[in-house]
């Protein structure tokens, strides 16, 4: 009876460890975006996404720069990988399934997705910044693009597999070449899939600082793609960075907006995801 | 048309190794000066002297794996636990909605992160958890010297916040591929859940749990802004936790742009090529892990 005793409590207490472990990770979360709301909610006003910066002590000012860089950054970047993206994604879900081919890339894709994005920002500066002489928002949005790309292929690939087989046989039986077939019937069943895969790759780049740090840099100005580019990100650690007190406020401001954006993006894609699942 | 499509999309394919193979091939190129200059002493040795243009990769090398290290200690148990509790024991109608808020987690931007860290954890750090390590493992000469609240430590717990999301939910998914009929199997012979869970599940699913935590070490080795903000930034060589540090990642942050001189630079290069080596090993086995894991399991 002893030992039955000894199994129900052995039992109980990893029950109770792991229910603390679920806690814990919840208690932190909660932390984490309640501190980020709690302080940043105070620094948006109208004047935060209007005024361009002003240097600290100053009173108003805003990021608006800053903010329209890093969205005129991420669509680029989205206009740059996504159709890559669909097309390498293609190959993967329709000719690579099982080829030698299909298997390394999709290994390397796997891996690259969470490959330290510090060294994409340190391989665009080699091959861009250097050689065009001199930081830009281009580079930038390159740097964010070979971040995305591997997520859009990825994701592709799984949605494009979603689609029953029955579907492109039906299309081919009707004459319609291969070519033909993925654009017209499977890419078209495949929309939300695709789009999901889009989002989940703007909302991984959307937070990333470490590869802007060497490709865009910053800038207090309006944005210009030749150009150090004015972005939330690094604007952020800049600010945060700083002794000034205001500067610290409005660092919350950007860190509330990015994790807000990227939450929203995050629960939508989830969204969209469910609906699909359930039809 | 449909041999060209079929090429056109092959080429794309193609391109991402290419994309890929380029990375590696730049940063060795541009790395040579310092792998010239410095050898393989340049991965054994300390120093970090702009104006002599000497420079070696152990203290930021060191400083990662220590990191990574605390992170790991801190994320495995609490990323097991919260897989355990979504998969086998937490009521149903929990289940869904924990799942998904955990794995916002990982949807936090590292930044913010960095800068909440920065801000809420050095007091506490100092003032409760260093003193209180010290006063039962201080004998140790990882808790020596004064608490700061900023250093490895702190950056090794921000860490551990950050890769846990990533770690429990592909041990979740890998829990669940653990066959309903083996698990009823042992419950029927009067297994408590947690012996379900030892000689069940945790054998059943030991390579995707390897998996799952190198997927974790490969994300905290290379994680850049969340550390910059809480490791301090100094390049002295040290065996405490307690003490400030760098990593690999956070060195390049903070210096690259700043990097004046030809061999400078290339040495900080040569530190970008062996975090993505290093990485791209890691992370190499985590998926070679997962895809074993997962052909294993449909085959039984």
């Amino acid at each position: 009876m002893n030992l039955m005793r000894r199994r129900i409590l052995m039992n109980r207490l990893v029950m109770a460890l792991s229910g603390l472990a679920a806690a814990i990770g919840l208690f932190f979360l909660i932390w984490i975006l309640g501190y980020v709301t709690v302080k940043g909610v105070g620094a948006i006003n109208w004047a935060f996404f209007t005024q361009l910066p002003s240097p600290p002590g100053v009173e108003g000012g805003g990021l608006s720069s800053a903010i329209v860089g890093t969205l005129i950054m991420t669509v680029l970047a989205a206009l740059m990988a996504v159709p890559i993206g669909i097309i390498a994604g293609t190959y993967l879900s329709e000719f690579g399934r099982d080829s030698r081919l299909g298997h390394t890339v999709r290994f390397l894709s796997d891996i690259l997705v969470s490959a330290p994005s510090i060294v994409i920002g340190v391989f665009v500066y080699l091959v861009m910044v250097k050689p065009l002489g001199g930081f830009s928002g281009l580079a930038g949005a390159v740097s964010l693009a070979i971040i995305m790309l591997p997520v859009v292929t990825r994701t592709t690939e799984e949605m494009l597999r979603l689609v029953p087989g029955e579907m492109r046989e039906a299309a081919l039986a009707l004459g319609a070449p291969y070519w033909h077939t993925m654009v017209r019937v499977v890419f078209r069943a495949a929309t939300a899939g695709l789009l999901t895969g889009v989002l989940l790759a703007v909302a991984r780049v959307s937070g990333e600082t470490a590869p802007l740090l060497f490709t865009a840099l910053n800038s207090p100005y309006w944005g210009n793609l030749n150009q150090p580019m004015s972005n939330l990100t690094v604007t952020l650690f800049n600010y945060a960075m700083s002794p000034y007190d205001d500067w610290h406020a409005k660092a919350w401001g950007a860190a509330f907006l990015i994790t807000a954006s990227v939450l929203i993006v995050t629960i939508l894609t989830r969204f969209i995801l469910r609906d699909r699942s359930k039809r | 048309m449909d041999g060209a499509f079929k090429v056109l999309t092959q080429s794309f394919a193609i391109g991402i190794l290419v994309l890929l193979a380029a990375i590696f091939i730049v940063l060795w190129v541009q790395s040579e000066p310092s792998i010239h200059k410095f050898g393989f002493g340049f991965l054994t040795s300390a120093a970090w002297n702009p104006p002599k243009e000497n420079f070696g990769a152990l203290s930021a090398i060191v400083g990662t794996l220590m990191s990574t290290g605390v992170a790991l200690v801190i994320a495995i148990p609490l990323s097991i636990g919260i897989a355990l509790f979504l998969v086998e024991i937490a009521p149903e109608f929990l289940r869904t909605p924990l799942a998904v808020a955990i794995e916002l987690l990982a949807a936090i931007p590292s930044i913010v992160y960095g800068m909440w860290g920065m801000f809420v954890l050095p007091p506490l750090m100092s003032s409760y958890v260093q003193p209180w390590l010290q006063k039962y493992f201080g004998f140790l000469p990882l808790f020596k010297g004064a608490p700061l609240g900023i250093g490895i430590l702190t950056a090794g717990f921000v860490l551990a916040l950050m890769v846990i999301p990533f770690i429990s939910s592909v041990t979740r998914e890998v829990f669940r591929m653990v066959p309903q009929t083996l698990k009823e199997a042992a419950y029927g012979v009067g297994c408590t859940t947690w012996e379900v869970v030892r000689n069940i599940m945790i054998p059943y699913g030991r390579k995707g749990i390897a998996g799952a935590i190198f997927l974790g070490l490969g994300r905290a080795l290379g994680e850049t802004m969340a550390v910059t903000f809480v490791i301090g930034n100094s390049h002295k060589l040290s065996l405490s936790l307690f003490a400030m540090g760098n990593s690999i990642a956070s060195t390049l942050a903070n210096e690259f742009t700043e990097a004046d001189t030809a061999i400078y630079m290339s040495s900080l290069i040569e530190l970008g090529l062996v975090l993505f080596l290093i990485t791209f090993i890691i992370l190499g086995l985590a998926q070679w892990w997962l895809q074993r894991s997962q052909s294993s399991g449909s085959r039984r």
